[in-house]
């Protein structure tokens, strides 16, 4: 792995010095690089490990626990979509294989445009309202072939 | 012969004195309260089936294979989180555990390889635990997911992953892994480094080195206690999987460091096949380090000689003679010489690397068969100032406390020692104290990893000038008692109190003030302020100590200043404090105590002291000189004018590991006769005429005393590849001259110990097989030992303080040689690297490099990893530097564990007033920019490859 580049290091060092002397500072510090950055570069690993004094294993094990902090930029836009039973049983399957055509991408791609980043979300506790999916932040409930096609329009625009 | 098999109670004993009792599988089991309801019931005898728990480490409860129930209690909870409650009646084995127990089984071995090499062999649990809950069929098949597989349904299997082959040592195999986090609790837990981790989650989780990186290029330290706690094959010795699994095994103490680790060798037939750390041994408690869990290769490495070999000249290519040959030649040249020079003429060196009886028996040989005192040790260039301190002020020569004691201490100061890298089980011992919240004072010129490694951070780190200790001993103690925090109740009770108060008017004078000492430590008086009173007011607070106190010109006055502050404080004389020497070799305190000194008799006692000759004189049936003999540099100082002839060096390479070598050379290189002793032909051989093959700790019996007085046992697991253990050849030599030696083993030389040594008089090989290990004073009054020293009072009567006004070395910096160079361990090598170089040790430290501060570097023109000449008045040499911070500007550090540098080239004959111990730790010196080896190290080279032919002598027909 590349060690980090001065710039990055000078980028993340406000965030950790802001938590660093709370309780449990790393997922703090884990948001705050995901908020400025879109995703947690691996190459920051290092630097905040040495600021917490942990070892790389405990920064890396918890960096990789939580699927939200990714290991490359999104696309402009992050749609998850849910993949779990009560979703799947409410036609989830379908929206799901039609979605990826439309954008043009699997699950945990993101588009050649760089318009959109397709996720798998396992239960968005939106049950009631399956299959659901979340875009931008922003749940969205009763999936079916049109609300598809307006979300591919709406990520393309 | 059999396997040495330990019992895994699951987890760590509870520490409670209330007692708990409850039943078991109708079983009425009492335990302390807090016990696992697993670890009762393994006590009981009472097997429960689990996979992720082990005794070293908490409980974690995630195999979920230790289910039992509890009557009048819902669900089935885990054996290993539950712990025991009075009246409770547990089952452990019923219908519904078995089916639950069967499920969770099937599924683990539906990912696990049918065919893992590990399971047939016996070294992986899973299929011993699927047999033990009765699982015989698998309903998932595997043609699922699955880590196990390269392809799956005629693709690449996105789960599967390579082993990781990158450690020397072991390999890493994911496929076999079930992700208990036995690994990663035991590198965290147990050893302290959190090197390893769980990424990613679910289905995907697996084990991963810092940041899935090859375990070579990650934190990881190799000292196997992953491998060790591994149930599955994922983790495995690679000298397992080469040779197969062991055979037979037996219990044995490691021959590096000072810490005495206890270990199983596990052999097949007359080879090693792995090192396993011993739980029952009580330095180490089932931890190991990278050099006596993997670096044993040494023993039978292709360099060792197995020969005796006679030269007449140095110059001359070796010969190859019988053990006779060379034995009568030695009797024929000391004889000789000692008629031609006069009975002083020759002497004898101890080895620290060799066991007590071998130690004992060449200071016999040399006081009983040479008629001198000519004995000395490798102490000599170590911990001789420790002895001479303590002994001055508590009247012992030795650590007051064993290893246990940490576990009961609140605040550690490290002064002059590097725990982590020189003596690492106990380092990791340490730092598990630490981060339960220990306070941690480190003192040291150089920023050692125990400043701040993860999850541990010294609270001050005084990084003082080297050669300043006793400066800020002082202070210290300065600061206590001005501050009025001297216990004086204990000082009045346990302390001559005249002593103290004169102690106390000179330690209160301004100029020991911490504020007046800055201008020689450079560190700033509030920093030494703090520091003093969290040592002094903390709670338990105990002084762990190396050679970065004892090699300076005020080695003693230092030691006696740490002394007189435990004294003041009152910590000393209880578990949890006291003053602690980290001891450099695995036998050091060993040789130090059979008597190794030119003044001193076994067990510290003078050789001026009539009583105690004699107890000798009417054993040996000789006349015992009273005059102490000559230090190792005194009989080279003796050599260069003429008038010391012959030498017999066991186990130590004094060219290599003496103050300057070029002093050290022209001695040896004076005499008439030079016996070397050693496994190997060592820089110091290149200078002798006889060699005599040594025998490795696995190929003879005896003991090694580690840094806590502990006397281990060393256990004979082959027969010497060289013919006879050490304690042999010197026997045999004796009776060469003449002497009438007949031990049969090495017990009865112990027994002679014991008969002729007051704090041995209780010790022999029948109570070390019983009880494991004892630490001395053992005899009447402490039939198994004395782990902490001081009690009830000091061993000389009355503690004594001693001023300790320091005066500044005669080694100074000035334009010529400005910066300081200072010394010290790898974690990976061994001291001049004799044996680690013969191992894959080499992959983590090829070369001594000379650490230098990026200020200090830039204003020489230096980069990172260039050639520099390093120059003292004594010499010079060459070597690559490393630009770090870790030293202070003014300061520069190298190890000297490689033969090619030469560090004590450069250092200087300066030493310890009272013991001759070499100024190791401080040397003025000059760094430049340079393009190679030295014009030294190349004559070095040179001489040392002509004076290492073999001439082999003729099979004999």
């Amino acid at each position: 792995m590349q060690p980090a580049s001065t710039d990055l290091i000078t980028s993340i060092m406000p965030i950790i010095d802001r938590w660093k002397q709370e309780e449990g500072p790393l997922l703090p510090i884990l948001n705050g690089i995901l908020r400025e950055f879109g995703y947690v570069p691996r190459e920051v690993i290092p630097t905040i490990a040495d600021a917490l004094n942990l070892s790389r294993a405990d920064v890396y094990g918890v960096v990789s626990f939580y699927h939200d902090y990714r290991a490359e930029p999104t696309g402009r836009h992050v749609l998850k979509l849910c993949r779990a039973e009560a979703c799947q049983s409410m036609g989830g399957d379908a929206v799901a294989e039609r979605l990826q055509q439309l954008l043009g991408v699997r699950f945990g791609e993101t588009s050649i445009d760089g318009s959109v980043t397709l996720e798998p979300v396992y239960c968005l506790g939106l049950c009631a309202c399956a299959p659901s999916a979340m875009l931008d932040g922003e749940v969205i409930g009763r999936l079916d072939e049109a609300k598809a096609a307006e979300i591919a329009a709406e990520v393309r625009s | 012969m059999c396997m040495v098999n330990e019992i895994d109670y699951g987890t760590p004993a509870s520490k409670s004195d209330r007692m708990v009792t409850l039943t078991i599988d109708g079983k009425v089991v009492t335990v302390p309260e807090g016990t696992s309801i697993m670890r009762a019931a393994r006590e009981a005898g009472i097997e429960v089936p689990k996979l992720c728990a082990n005794d070293m480490m908490k409980a974690y409860g995630s195999c979920r294979l230790c289910l039992i129930e509890i009557e009048g209690r819902n669900g089935t909870p885990a054996s290993c989180t539950t712990p025991v409650a009075e009246g409770i009646k547990v089952a452990t084995q019923t219908d519904r555990l078995g089916s639950i127990r069967r499920g969770v089984m099937e599924l683990y071995m539906s990912d696990h390889p049918a065919d893992c090499p590990a399971c047939a062999e016996g070294d992986c649990d899973m299929v011993e635990m699927a047999a033990k809950v009765g699982l015989t069929e698998n309903r998932y098949g595997p043609n699922g997911e699955n880590h196990v597989a390269p392809l799956l349904h005629g693709d690449t299997n996105p789960h599967f992953r390579e082993q990781d082959l990158s450690n020397p040592y072991f390999a890493y195999d994911p496929a076999k892994c079930i992700v208990c986090s036995l690994c990663v609790r035991a590198c965290g837990e147990v050893q302290g480094t959190f090197a390893l981790t769980v990424e990613g989650r679910g289905f995907e989780s697996r084990i991963a080195a810092s940041m899935d990186d090859p375990f070579l290029e990650s934190e990881c330290v190799s000292c196997g206690a992953c491998v060790q706690a591994c149930p599955t094959g994922a983790l495995r010795e690679k000298t397992v999987i080469e040779k197969g699994m062991p055979e037979w095994s037996a219990v044995t103490t490691c021959a590096y460091c000072g810490v005495g680790c206890t270990f199983k060798a596990e052999m097949r037939g007359e080879e090693v096949v792995r090192m396993v750390p011993y739980k029952e041994g009580q330095a180490n408690r089932g931890h190991s380090c990278v050099k006596g869990r993997f670096a044993w290769g040494y023993a039978t490495h292709k360099d060792r000689i197995l020969n005796p070999m006679i030269r007449e000249k140095i110059t001359d290519p070796w010969q190859e003679v019988s053990w006779d040959e060379a034995f009568a030649y030695i009797a024929k040249e000391f004889r000789r010489l000692q008629y031609q020079y006069g009975k002083g003429s020759v002497g004898g060196i101890t080895s620290s690397r060799c066991t007590n009886e071998e130690t004992y028996l060449v200071q016999k040989l040399v006081r009983q068969g040479f008629g001198n005192n000519n004995v000395d040790t490798c102490a000599r260039v170590c911990h001789s100032p420790t002895g001479y301190g303590l002994r001055m002020t508590y009247g012992t020569s030795a650590g007051t406390q064993d290893f246990d004691s940490v576990e009961h201490t609140d605040v550690v100061l490290v002064i002059g020692a590097n725990p982590t890298d020189a003596h690492p089980v106990f380092g990791s011992r340490m730092k598990k104290r630490l981060r339960e919240g220990a306070r941690l004072i480190v003192i040291d010129p150089r920023r050692i990893d125990l400043v701040r490694t993860p999850h541990v951070q010294a609270d001050y780190h005084l990084p003082l000038r080297p050669g300043t200790n006793v400066a800020m001993l002082t202070a210290l103690a300065h600061v206590i008692v001005e501050e009025g925090l001297v216990d004086e109740q204990f000082v009045r009770e346990r302390c001559d109190w005249d002593a103290f108060q004169d102690w106390a008017e000179f330690v209160l004078q301004p100029e020991h003030s911490p504020e007046a000492v800055e201008k020689y430590t450079g560190v700033p008086a509030e920093q030494v302020r703090a520091a003093a009173r969290l040592y002094a007011t903390g709670g338990n607070a105990a002084i762990y100590y190396g050679l970065g106190v004892t090699e300076h010109s005020q080695g003693s006055t230092a030691v006696m200043a740490i002394a007189n502050l435990a004294m003041a404080t009152g910590n000393i004389g209880r578990p949890g404090v006291g003053v602690n020497p980290l001891r450099g070799q695995n036998n050091v305190q060993g040789s130090c105590d059979m008597g190794s000194f030119p003044h001193e008799l076994p067990g510290y006692r003078h050789i001026a002291d009539d009583a105690t000759r004699a107890v000798y004189e009417s054993l040996w049936g000789v006349k015992l000189d009273n005059e102490p003999g000559l230090r190792i540099p005194n009989m080279l100082d003796a050599a260069v004018d003429g008038s010391f002839k012959g030498l017999y060096v066991q186990g130590e390479d004094i060219l290599q590991s003496d103050p300057n070598t070029k002093h050290v050379a022209a001695g040896l290189a004076a005499m008439e006769c030079v016996v070397v002793h050693d496994l190997f032909l060592n820089e110091t051989a290149n200078y002798a005429h006889v060699f005599l093959p040594g025998s490795t700790f696995l190929e003879k019996d005896g003991t090694f005393t580690n840094a806590e007085r502990r006397i281990n046992r060393v256990r004979k697991v082959m027969e010497p590849k060289n013919k006879y253990a050490d304690w042999e050849v010197t026997q045999k030599m004796a009776q060469a001259l003449g002497l009438d030696w007949n031990y049969q083993h090495p017990s009865e030389i112990m027994d002679e110990i014991a008969k002729t040594t007051p704090t041995f008089a209780g010790v022999s090989f029948d109570l070390l097989d019983r009880v494991g290990s004892v630490q001395w004073p053992c005899n009447e009054k402490a039939p198994l030992g004395t782990p902490v020293m001081h009690m009830d009072g000091f061993v000389r009567g009355k503690g004594r303080f001693i001023r300790t006004a320091y005066v500044p070395t005669d080694e100074k910096v000035g334009p010529r040689f400005p910066l300081l160079l200072t010394t010290g361990r790898i974690l990976s090598q061994y001291n001049v690297g004799a044996q680690t170089r013969r191992t894959a040790n080499m992959t983590w430290h090829e070369e001594d490099r000379l650490e230098i501060h990026p200020n200090d570097a830039e204003d020489r023109g230096i980069r990172d990893g260039d050639y520099v000449k390093l120059a003292s008045r004594s010499g010079e040499t060459s070597l690559r530097a490393r630009i770090t911070d870790r030293v202070a500007p003014g300061v520069v550090y190298t190890t000297f564990h490689h033969p090619d540098t030469q560090a004590n080239v450069v250092t200087t004959e300066y030493s310890d007033w009272a013991t001759n111990c070499p100024e190791y730790k401080v040397t003025a010196v000059q760094v430049s920019p340079s393009n190679g080896p030295t014009e030294w190290q190349r004559d070095y080279n040179d001489q040392a490859k002509r004076s290492r032919r073999i001439v082999h002598a003729e099979p004999a027909e």
